[in-house]
């Protein structure tokens, strides 16, 4: 079975993110970036299906500038197989990374596309769900589980509720969350390995896709500081507080 | 002229960071605790190491190692110093002074070494011979095809975990210029034969759970096949491989270093004193100021050696220069980090003053920092001298 698994590079989650001093955006230059930790969750699940002997081959994909090459070298150095670069310098949005992936999964058949559910930079969640959208595929998102049964995978995905179980038809979409693994360093061998794995370049032309944006950013401002709270001295004056004041009783 | 870093390089940086923080970083506190690092989780360590590769990084891929060039190994040390000394240990980079294994010796520790099946342990120092190795008073007489060994090493690190010893020992007098002086011959010991004992040594202030022993050798025997190299050639056997051993001592430090700085700026960062954070007191910003530029150069100095390791140009001075530089502000920045932690930098739960005492031993060990300057000044001075 081959998996596909699309990776983004966003600011390393250790990073403190700021925001431009025009408003315009936050700011990347000079920022230590990464692979987002729910792309590497998506890479670990596809390593360990080949090496259960499920998965026979995996592709991983990332769409974004020259930089994102480093993002596949990462993806190669934990083991998977080549990689597929859609080269743009345009902001990419959901539905045009959605749409590029689905030109590229009609292109390499995979009977399984593993993605993050949700990238920490823009914190959309929209990715996953559109793919499946596109290709009317199935779709099992958050997943802290996966089971390949034959032509099904059945997925445990993480709910409001609790935990639910689905059972899909092959091929599918799944999205990752937290608890489904924990991602791997490289090893050494693989990191080797890795220069010498593929990577293609392919253009959102060559695709037959525009992926322009077709949201504007009107404006990025930092969420408001917290206020220090109050002390009060009686449960009385709590209650009148929160009666007159917060008014929320 | 390049700085930067090649992709495998930064992901090399990357796993090991990795393997550093899940696999070792959590038991830091334990080792410091107990003093000891338990054998369960050695081999647990051991095991994960070899399967990710980076057991035995520094040795060639034909012998089974993981075949880094100096600069990638240089990275792969610093990161491994960010963590507890006895911990990176078990990652264990066999020292180089093994390749000097011939015939069977190769089979019996080289590859179990690199393997990780044995581990090594280098005996030179003695209580009477420390910087002045070549006064060292452990004999090595030769009785037929014996030498049958006698006297005392002391501070031998890791000697009570090592399955085998490389020891240095004199072997006879030669008479030169400047006058007689010892040969020495070094020679692969088993731990274990008859004659030799190893007690472990007084507590250091630096590196818990890392030991040191004394060997009390007595008419202990060895065949002339355990020679190590050539018989009276000891120091050209060390000299050849073990030269870059003080550039990973000086990396480790600049691990330790930035992780140093790290702790320090958060603390700055958000400890308030007098209304405001207290990084944002002069006394404290230009500190961390202070602190960033120095592990900056010394880390500069560190792969420059490396580099020039690679390039086959690098100098004694040049790992002179970088082991004394580095160890040197290690202290420094070690000592500044607890100034800026206050009186709770000296608290083992705060784990910054574990970094100021290991910082210690570094201007010591694998060459004191007057010994570095003694080789950098003599680099100088010699060729101007008749």
């Amino acid at each position: 079975m081959k998996v596909l698994v699309a990776v983004k590079r966003v600011i390393d989650a250790n990073v403190k993110v700021r925001v431009k001093t025009d408003g315009s955006g936050v700011e990347t230059a000079n920022v230590k970036m990464a692979m987002n930790p729910f792309c590497e969750i998506a890479v670990e699940e596809a390593v360990r299906m080949k090496e259960a002997g499920v998965a026979t081959e995996i592709v991983a994909v990332s769409c974004g500038g020259a930089s994102c090459a480093e993002t596949l070298r990462t993806a190669l150095a934990m083991g998977a197989d080549r990689g597929i670069h859609v080269q743009t310098d345009l902001a990419l949005q959901p539905l045009g990374v959605a749409k590029l992936l689905k030109a590229v999964i009609e292109k390499e058949q995979p009977k399984l596309v593993i993605t993050g559910k949700q990238a920490i930079d823009d914190d959309s969640n929209q990715t996953g769900q559109m793919v499946a959208g596109l290709l009317g595929w199935a779709q099992g998102t958050f997943a802290s589980k996966l089971t390949v049964e034959g032509e099904q995978l059945r997925a445990k995905r993480e709910v409001d509720g609790g935990l639910e179980t689905v059972l899909l038809k092959l091929p599918a979409v799944v999205t990752t969350d937290l608890r489904l693994n924990e991602p791997r360093y490289a090893s050494l061998p693989n990191i080797m390995k890795a220069k010498k794995k593929p990577i293609e370049a392919l253009t959102p032309d060559a695709l037959g896709v525009d992926p322009t944006p077709r949201l504007t950013v009107l404006k990025v401002i930092e969420p408001p500081k917290r206020k220090s709270g109050t002390k009060v001295k009686t449960v009385a004056e709590l209650v009148e507080k929160l009666r007159n004041e917060a008014k929320v009783i | 002229m390049k700085f930067g870093l090649t992709t495998e390089q930064q992901l090399l940086v990357e796993a090991i960071r990795g393997f550093v923080e899940t696999e070792l970083m959590p038991y830091e506190e334990e080792v410091e605790r107990t003093d000891k690092v338990r054998p369960e989780l050695i081999a647990q360590i051991k095991e994960r190491a070899i399967r990710a590769g980076f057991y035995a990084a520094n040795m060639p891929e034909e012998l089974g190692g993981g075949g880094l060039d100096h600069v990638s190994l240089t990275l792969m040390e610093r990161e491994l110093g960010r963590t507890s000394f006895a911990l990176h240990y078990v990652v264990a980079r066999p020292s180089n002074i093994l390749r000097a294994c011939k015939g069977d010796q190769i089979e019996r520790y080289l590859l179990p070494a690199i393997r990780g099946e044995r581990v090594e342990c280098l005996a030179m120092t003695e209580p009477g011979a420390g910087s002045d190795l070549r006064s060292m008073k452990t004999r090595a007489v030769r009785q037929g095809d014996q030498y049958v060994i006698n006297g005392t090493k002391h501070f031998i690190s890791y000697a009570d975990v090592a399955d085998f010893i490389v020891l240095f020992a004199a072997s006879g007098e030669e008479s030169t210029a400047k006058g007689s002086r010892k040969m020495i011959t070094s020679f692969l010991v088993d731990k274990g034969i008859p004659g030799l004992e190893v007690r472990m040594g007084p507590k250091s202030v630096s590196h818990r759970g890392y030991h040191h022993c004394e060997l009390v050798f007595a008419d202990c025997r060895l065949p002339a096949s355990q020679i190590l190299g050539e018989e009276h050639r000891g120091f050209d056997v060390a000299n050849t491989w073990l030269g870059a051993t003080r550039l990973t001592v000086a990396t480790q430090c600049v691990g330790r270093a930035q992780r140093a700085l790290e702790m320090a700026t958060k603390w700055a960062a958000t400890r308030q004193q007098f209304g405001q954070t207290i990084g944002k007191f002069q006394g404290t910003s230009f500190k961390l100021a202070d602190m960033a530029t120095e592990i900056a150069a010394a880390e500069l100095l560190v792969l420059n050696a490396a580099w020039k390791t690679d390039q086959g140009t690098a100098m004694d001075q040049d790992y002179a220069m970088a082991k004394l530089y580095a160890t040197e502000m290690l202290a420094r920045v070690t000592d500044n980090a607890v100034q800026i932690f206050g009186g709770m930098g000296l608290m083992a739960e705060v784990g910054v003053e574990r970094l100021w005492r290991d910082a210690r031993v570094e201007r010591i060990w694998d060459g004191t920092s007057e010994i570095q300057r003694h080789i950098i000044s003599r680099a100088l001075l010699r060729p101007q001298e008749d």
